[in-house]
């Protein structure tokens, strides 16, 4: 399996090189910096690019960027990055452009060699590995209930639509319009994230929040 | 008699010579024509043709009125014109000062009523003179950080359209106190270049007729009788003179250094603001030093330590048919060195972290929240960032707020709240532990935290009764 690496510290630089070797997989390029990463990249194709986070002339997130880069230009390549920290916020940057083939960990997981490049293989082959230490940070944060954000009416229609009635039905019900009732709709779909993909399956997935958000009913 | 008046009777005929001396008379001859310059400007020309104006007003025939208006044009202009020499007039003063005595007459602040002029400019610029630390303080760094002091002084000297600055000008006490001394100067100026001219005049004249008497060209008889008290007067004049133009330079420096120095309250301000800049540095120097070292151990220690890690961790994995007390060794010293590792980050991290510079306040908290061995709920909201200094300071807080309740709260929970307000930054933590902390206690962080909160004047107030559950709130203050 083809990597590149791109590590700013000689030393690590090297020692990452000889695991990768006797671990089987074919380093075509170790790098320092995040120029010559993009380039190499561009030259061999690799299967996997292996990047550090902080890497010059900033020092400060150019491993995050052009993992960004990479992963835009390049999707055959796997993208894995390692930091001395994780931050859930370059997690959710590298996994708002594909979920699959990309993976960001602590540099101390290099030292639990078999764990290590079974991760890497894992990304390689398509899938994810996100540290331990990412996934504690995402749930820290306090995301606001989409439902708080409804208007009390929206609120009253898609409690409606949860009881099974149809547009009409709440048209009647509210002593609305038919346009006002659809309005409410869209704007509830809207609020609660959810695409525009397939129609019928929103108002589903629209009742399916709104029980959720019922203490004793989420499991 | 003391020793003081001993030394100086002895010091007297040197100190006819020194240079000093004849530097006072300078300083109070050259005070004569200044003086009169000054007073003319300042007092003499809007006095003069006030009084004109009213006279002509009064008692001119009314065929004369060009004349009338003339004065009473110049009865409004020349005020104009005071204000608008009263820098220049100070600025000649003050190098009569520094020229004649050597002595610096200290700069008023910026913004109290050396008003909008050039000179004024100047010295707002850096060039400005004079032992006051401010000027260096302000020459060496006109920062744009999140002060009070350096907000207010911006409010105060903001420039606009050219009547609402001599209006400000005119209101400033320090217009006033400087056209005080203007007019005092003639006064000083008369009196002193009088008194000086005098003593050595009388010293050198009267000296000059003994030794005529001697050689027998003033062979009057009538002057045999006062010989001898004009010898004495001769000697007591010359052995007073340069006293007589010192006390006349002592008297016109106190003069000038109240009226054209700062005031009593200029002073406080400059001091002030000089303490809220130095503190400010340090503050900011504190900042930048945490940052390097957690560069430097982010470049050395840290990069080192993972390759250490990294090589014992190939060694298990590769040499499993090692003996067994060296496979052994092995892994004791792997799990020592990853052990290591996760301890160092976690101090190097609370240094301040990389994402803070790049990301902000909101992405660093996430961190630190994470860590905790206690479920945290965060939210952050900040639209707008504030200076990096306070960012760290916020991320300290929150830091130390949240060791401090695994250490000592006994909590199950804790909550981060920061949000900006209209000028700041709040930080609540809360824990639902047992209460009763105080920043009394030694060990708790809770008195270092209020001293961070401190340092930039931000307030830290601390609500934990016995029992729980405890809340601290720290507002920093956040003009970006």
């Amino acid at each position: 399996m083809r990597i590149v690496i791109a590590e700013d510290s000689v030393l690590l630089r090297a020692g990452l090189t000889r695991l990768l070797d006797d671990g089987g997989f074919d380093v075509v390029e170790a790098v320092a910096d995040a120029d010559h990463l993009l380039r190499a990249v561009d030259e061999h194709r690799p299967d996997i690019a292996l990047v550090d986070v902080r890497m010059p002339p900033t020092h400060t997130d150019e491993g995050i960027r052009a993992a960004l880069v990479i992963r835009h230009q390049f999707p055959a390549v796997a993208v894995v990055v390692l930091s001395q920290y994780v931050e859930e916020r370059y997690a959710t940057d590298l996994l708002s452009v594909r979920t699959n083939g990309v993976g960001y960990l602590l540099k101390d997981r290099v030292a639990h060699v078999t764990d290590f490049l079974d991760a890497l293989r894992r990304v390689a082959a398509g899938g994810t590995a996100l540290d331990p230490e990412v996934v504690a940070q995402l749930i820290v944060r306090h995301r606001p209930d989409p439902l708080e954000r409804l208007t009390p009416r929206e609120s009253q229609v898609l409690r409606m639509m949860a009881e099974g009635r149809s547009n009409n039905g709440i048209v009647d019900a509210l002593r609305v319009s038919h346009s006002a009732v659809e309005k409410h709709i869209s704007s509830i779909f809207t609020k609660l994230d959810l695409p525009a993909a397939d129609s019928d399956h929103r108002r589903v997935l629209a009742v399916v929040k709104f029980l959720q958000s019922w203490p004793g009913l989420a499991q | 008699m003391t020793s003081a008046s001993v030394v100086r009777l002895r010091t007297a005929p040197a100190a006819l010579w020194a240079a000093r001396s004849w530097r006072a008379t300078a300083h109070a001859i050259m005070g004569l024509p200044i003086g009169v310059l000054t007073f003319t400007l300042v007092c003499g020309l809007p006095v003069g043709a006030a009084y004109c104006a009213g006279w002509s007003l009064l008692y001119a025939s009314t065929d004369d009125w060009p004349l009338t208006a003339t004065f009473l044009l110049l009865t409004v202009v020349a005020p104009l014109a005071v204000l608008w020499s009263l820098p220049a007039l100070t600025a000649l003063q003050r190098r009569r000062f520094r020229a004649t005595l050597g002595v610096a007459i200290p700069a008023l602040p910026a913004g109290t009523g050396d008003g909008p002029w050039p000179v004024h400019r100047a010295r707002a610029a850096g060039t400005g003179d004079g032992p006051w630390p401010v000027h260096r303080a302000r020459a060496a760094g006109n920062g744009d950080g999140p002060w009070p002091v350096h907000h207010a002084r911006a409010a105060g000297t903001g420039d606009g359209p050219w009547p609402v600055r001599l209006a400000r000008t005119a209101r400033a006490a320090a217009t006033w106190r400087q056209a005080a001394y203007h007019v005092l100067a003639l006064v000083i100026g008369v009196a002193g270049a009088a008194l000086t001219l005098a003593f050595w005049s009388a010293g050198i004249g009267l000296g000059a007729v003994l030794p005529l008497q001697a050689l027998g060209l003033l062979s009057d008889e009538a002057w045999w009788p006062v010989t001898a008290p004009t010898a004495v007067l001769a000697v007591a004049a010359l052995l007073a003179a340069p006293w007589v133009a010192r006390g006349v330079a002592r008297i016109d420096t106190s003069a000038a250094r109240a009226l054209l120095g700062p005031s009593r309250s200029d002073e406080l301000t400059l001091r002030v603001e000089s303490l809220a800049r130095s503190r400010a540095d340090v503050v900011a120097a504190t900042d930048a030093e945490r940052r390097r070292i957690e560069r430097d151990l982010h470049d050395g220690a840290q990069q080192r330590l993972v390759s250490l890690a990294m090589n014992l961790g190939m060694a298990r994995a590769n040499l499993t048919d090692a003996p067994g007390p060296a496979r052994q060794a092995i892994e004791a010293a792997h799990d020592e060195a990853t052990q290591a590792l996760a301890e160092l980050r976690e101090f190097v991290r609370g240094l301040h972290p990389a994402v803070l510079d790049d990301r902000g306040l909101d992405a660093a908290l996430s961190g630190i929240a994470a860590r905790v061995p206690m479920p945290v709920r965060l939210s952050v909201a900040v639209p707008q960032r504030c200076s990096p200094v306070i960012e760290a300071i916020a991320y300290f807080v929150v830091s130390e707020a949240l060791t401090n309740i695994t250490k000592h709260a006994g909590a199950t929970h804790a909550e981060v709240t920061v949000d900006r307000t209209a000028d700041g930054l709040r930080v609540v933590v809360t824990d639902d532990g047992r209460g009763g902390a105080t920043t009394a206690g030694a060990g708790t962080g809770l008195r270092g935290l209020a001293q961070r909160a401190a340092s930039v004047d931000g307030t830290f107030a601390l609500h934990s009764p016995v029992g729980g559950p405890t809340t601290i709130t720290v507002e920093l203050p956040c003009v970006s």
